[in-house]
């Protein structure tokens, strides 16, 4: 346990029964949890190594509702952390034990799918799977695709930036956002963008998608949608070094084929993948899977652009898939791999970014560190854009274990922040990499971007213990509690 | 003779210092790129980037441009074009329209957050835009975002900073995303047809998976068009002939797309306006424009409308910017909710505490 979080206000546990009476008084009954055997299921999101119950859980089903939750919390003084499905994984629906979880999934109608204007608006408790499966029936998909699509909502969508697989050509959510309904810490409900093609002031919808929860919550979002495409089709390239993999990533980047994904995977993973999920994969140290999309002339001209780049690299295999079956093998292996690797102990899954070209220095480097913290790693993650996801594994159980996977992992994200890349490419910062944000960004970086909270959230109320160093954000917090 | 020189600062550390001086002397300062952009009325010094110039890095592979502001958008789309690559939100010209004779630059076009007729496919300028480095009215240098396609730590400002008119701080460099320009491009057009057949033409063709990358109608004509690899483009042609059949298309391979881009058809003096709805509302507020006296056009399948001539658009439709003045008073942007405005109000003072950049520029 090496992420601190402040203390609890006492002044406000002291309050408890007043704050909790105060909700039920606008809430219907069902809606305010602050019985300890129920709150005990908020006490963490997928990042499980920090857990705490929240003061009490509110489960708003509209927007007036959230403002009137918004309301109290704010005459209050309480702090309130939104919470999605709970599916981050960088603890940014982690409570604190002063909070008030703000739960949007009981937000979930999907209020008007529009093709010809090419937009859907839904509460933003829907999960991210449903609205593509609304959205089926008319030809049209919405194109953010985490990998946690099933349960994830659009409210966490939206407050971690979420991309998933396919965003190397479809963009991540902030380029599939058109418009946010939003409650403020004041209460007051604001509309952000909307269905037409921009802002009529500043682009405050930018900034407002991926800010983890701290400026607002969202409670209805309108997002931009696609038409279906006629076919997609992945083929797999395995290389006997995952620097020439590599090469061949940034050598289709360049030949001005757009694949909709390229996925990586190395040899720990692949092992993993083999044993769990009998894929069929090559046994070689680097695997690509890479998806076109298109008419099947389409698909097969792109595929053999994509085999004759391939080719003067000399892989050990190339797979096409001729049927859906053999396509659905493909990345079978690949979607079973983060269950592959939980069979292997517990994990710790990080997700920064680096440039293209610096994938194989990347991959090198952190062979090296596994080395040095005696911990394995193994690399699963988008190629395409550079989003890395390595996965450090560890013993739960085994004391100092945890401890020396998150040194191990504090010392992956430095690296990628050295080589030009980023500390995360789209989960978030939440607490897991609070602390790390100043190996990133200069004091006054953050300070302008804790000036934009000032400006929100003059409080600091929503999420406050998250993405700032603690330290970082002293000041603002303590001003905001005057 | 004596001639008032501008600010022309060369450096990013020139920039902050210039910035820090004004600051404490509550000087308000004209940010000018190539002063190619939206009519520029506010009050101060003039501080022009054109010798902030220069492209950083370009990496065709990692798909990444980092330049400083005044670095002219030609220079930058002939460097990307030798390597097949474009800036694919397609950054309008807009010298035409507004009568100007500077270049544009690069960061002109991302203060304005200017796209064009591809911004329907592709995304707007803040799409692109990976990152920036800044200097705000205080006078400290800051940067936000980076240079990877996938980024999400800490708030976006990048976002905030693209299409904020030089009002929140001094762009002194900028990371854009570049992409393949596809090597063919066809334009089906439609003579002589209305805004509303335009319309179903536009709807038809973009519930296709067929990537429109342009839906425009002008001068009674409407043109769709779509670019591919030369062995998606004819397939993709002969399916969009046959959907639309009805309306007689024909395939046209010099269609203006430039001119469409630029707004070309409206140069002149009399009052432009820029207005944005959405699409299927486009053929009704068009009726509407031209009752007031003037002449209209669609881009973006018909989610941008320009209209030229009197009267004030937005008694019909709230998302109006006044482009060019031709002799109009008041406030070139749309009116703003009153929580909104105090968000953006607020925002200012936080990168601008002394209101020196562009004050008023944006104001609703």
């Amino acid at each position: 346990m090496t992420i601190a979080m402040p203390a609890p206000d006492s002044r406000v546990i002291a309050q408890a029964p007043r704050i909790v009476a105060a909700l039920r008084a606008v809430l219907p009954p069902d809606a305010v949890i602050d019985d300890p055997q129920e709150t005990r299921a908020y006490e963490c999101d997928a990042l499980t190594a920090y857990r705490c119950p929240p003061m009490a859980v509110v489960l708003p089903r509209t927007t007036a509702e959230v403002a009137a939750v918004m309301r109290i919390c704010a005459d209050m003084g309480v702090p309130v952390v939104p919470r999605g499905a709970g599916t981050s994984l960088a603890g940014g629906a982690l409570p604190t034990a002063d909070c008030v979880i703000l739960g949007t999934m009981r937000l979930r109608e999907v209020l008007e799918i529009d093709t010809a204007n090419r937009y859907v608006r839904v509460q933003t408790g829907v999960t991210n799977l449903s609205v593509s499966a609304e959205l089926e029936p008319h030809g049209f998909f919405y194109a953010p695709d985490p990998s946690s699509q099933l349960a994830c909502t659009i409210a966490g969508n939206i407050a971690m930036n979420s991309g998933g697989a396919h965003c190397l050509k479809y963009g991540v959510t902030t380029n599939n956002l058109l418009g946010a309904t939003v409650v403020l810490t004041t209460g007051e409900v604001v509309d952000l963008g909307g269905p037409e093609m921009g802002p009529a002031g500043l682009d405050l919808l930018g900034v407002l998608c991926g800010s983890e929860g701290q400026l607002g919550v969202v409670t209805e979002a309108v997002l931009r949608i696609l038409p279906r495409p006629e076919g997609a089709r992945p083929v797999l390239i395995g290389f006997d070094s995952p620097e020439v993999a590599g090469e061949c990533v940034a050598n289709i980047i360049r030949s001005g084929v757009l694949p909709v994904a390229i996925e990586y995977m190395d040899e720990p993973c692949l092992r993993a993948v083999e044993a769990f999920a009998k894929a069929g994969y090559p046994d070689c140290p680097a695997v690509l899977i890479v998806e076109v999309e298109g008419s099947k002339a389409e698909i097969d001209d792109q595929i053999a652009r994509i085999r004759a780049i391939a080719d003067a690299l000399n892989p050990v295999e190339f797979r096409e898939s001729r049927n859906a079956d053999e396509a659905m093998a493909i990345w079978k292996g690949r979607k079973s791999a983060f269950g592959a690797m939980g069979r292997l102990g517990d994990y710790i899954c990080l997700d920064g970014t680096v440039p293209v070209g610096q994938l194989p220095y990347t991959l090198r480097r952190i062979g090296e560190l596994s080395r040095q913290h005696g911990l394995e790693v193994a690399n699963v993650f988008h190629a395409g854009d550079g989003n890395m996801h390595p996965l450090i594994l560890f013993d739960a159980n085994k004391p100092g274990d945890l401890a020396r996977a998150e040194a191990f992992g504090a010392d992956i994200l430095r690296l990628c922040v050295e080589v030009g890349g980023c500390l995360t490419g789209e989960h978030g910062v939440g607490v897991e990499k609070r602390d790390l944000m100043s190996e990133q960004y200069a004091p006054d970086d953050l300070a302008i971007q804790m000036q934009v909270k000032d400006v929100f959230d003059p409080g600091w109320l929503l999420n406050p213990a998250k993405v700032f160093p603690l330290e970082a954000s002293a000041a603002h917090r303590a001003r905001a509690a005057e | 003779m004596t001639v008032a020189l501008d600010l022309a600062p060369a450096t990013e550390a020139e920039v902050a210092d210039i910035l820090a001086d004004c600051h404490a002397r509550r000087t308000p300062l004209r940010i000018l790129g190539g002063g190619t952009r939206v009519e520029n009325r506010v009050p101060g010094e003039t501080l022009t980037l054109s010798r902030l110039s220069g492209v950083v890095t370009y990496s065709p592979g990692e798909m990444t441009l980092i330049a400083r502001p005044g670095t002219p958008l030609p220079e930058i789309e002939q460097m990307l074009e030798a390597e097949g690559q474009a800036l694919a939100f397609e950054p309008p010209d807009m010298r035409g329209i507004l009568g100007r004779n500077g270049t544009p630059t690069l960061g002109g076009t991302v203060a304005a957050n200017a796209s064009g007729p591809r911004r329907l496919l592709a995304g707007a300028c803040r799409d692109h835009l990976l990152g920036v480095r800044f200097v705000d009215g205080r006078g400290r240098v800051l940067k936000n975002g980076g240079r990877v396609m996938k980024n999400v730590t800490g708030l976006d400002l990048s976002k905030l900073l693209a299409g904020s008119h030089g009002t929140l701080a001094v762009l002194t460099e900028v990371v854009l995303k570049t992409l393949p320009l596809l090597p063919a491009r066809t334009t089906l057009a439609f003579p002589d047809v209305t805004e509303a057949t335009a319309l179903r033409i536009f709807t038809t063709a973009l519930s296709t998976p067929y990537e429109v990358s342009g839906a425009a109608h002008v001068g009674g004509a409407a043109y769709l068009r779509i670019e591919g690899l030369d062995s998606q483009l004819a397939y993709r042609r002969d399916r969009l002939l046959a959907l639309l059949a009805e309306h007689r298309p024909e395939v046209m391979d010099d269609a203006p797309w430039q001119a469409i881009r630029d707004a070309a058809h409206f140069a002149g003096t009399d009052p432009l306006w820029r207005i944005l709805c959405k699409p299927t509302e486009a053929p009704g507020l068009c009726d509407g424009l031209r009752a007031m006296g003037g002449d209209c056009s669609l881009d973006w399948g018909g989610g941008l409308i320009w209209y030229r001539g009197p009267g004030n658009p937005r008694d019909l439709a709230a998302h109006a910017t006044l482009v060019r003045r031709g002799g109009v008073s008041g406030p070139a942007f749309p009116p703003l909710a009153p929580a909104v405005a105090r968000l953006q109000d607020g925002l200012r003072r936080s990168f601008d505490p002394a209101g020196i950049l562009n004050p008023g520029l944006m104001d609703g």
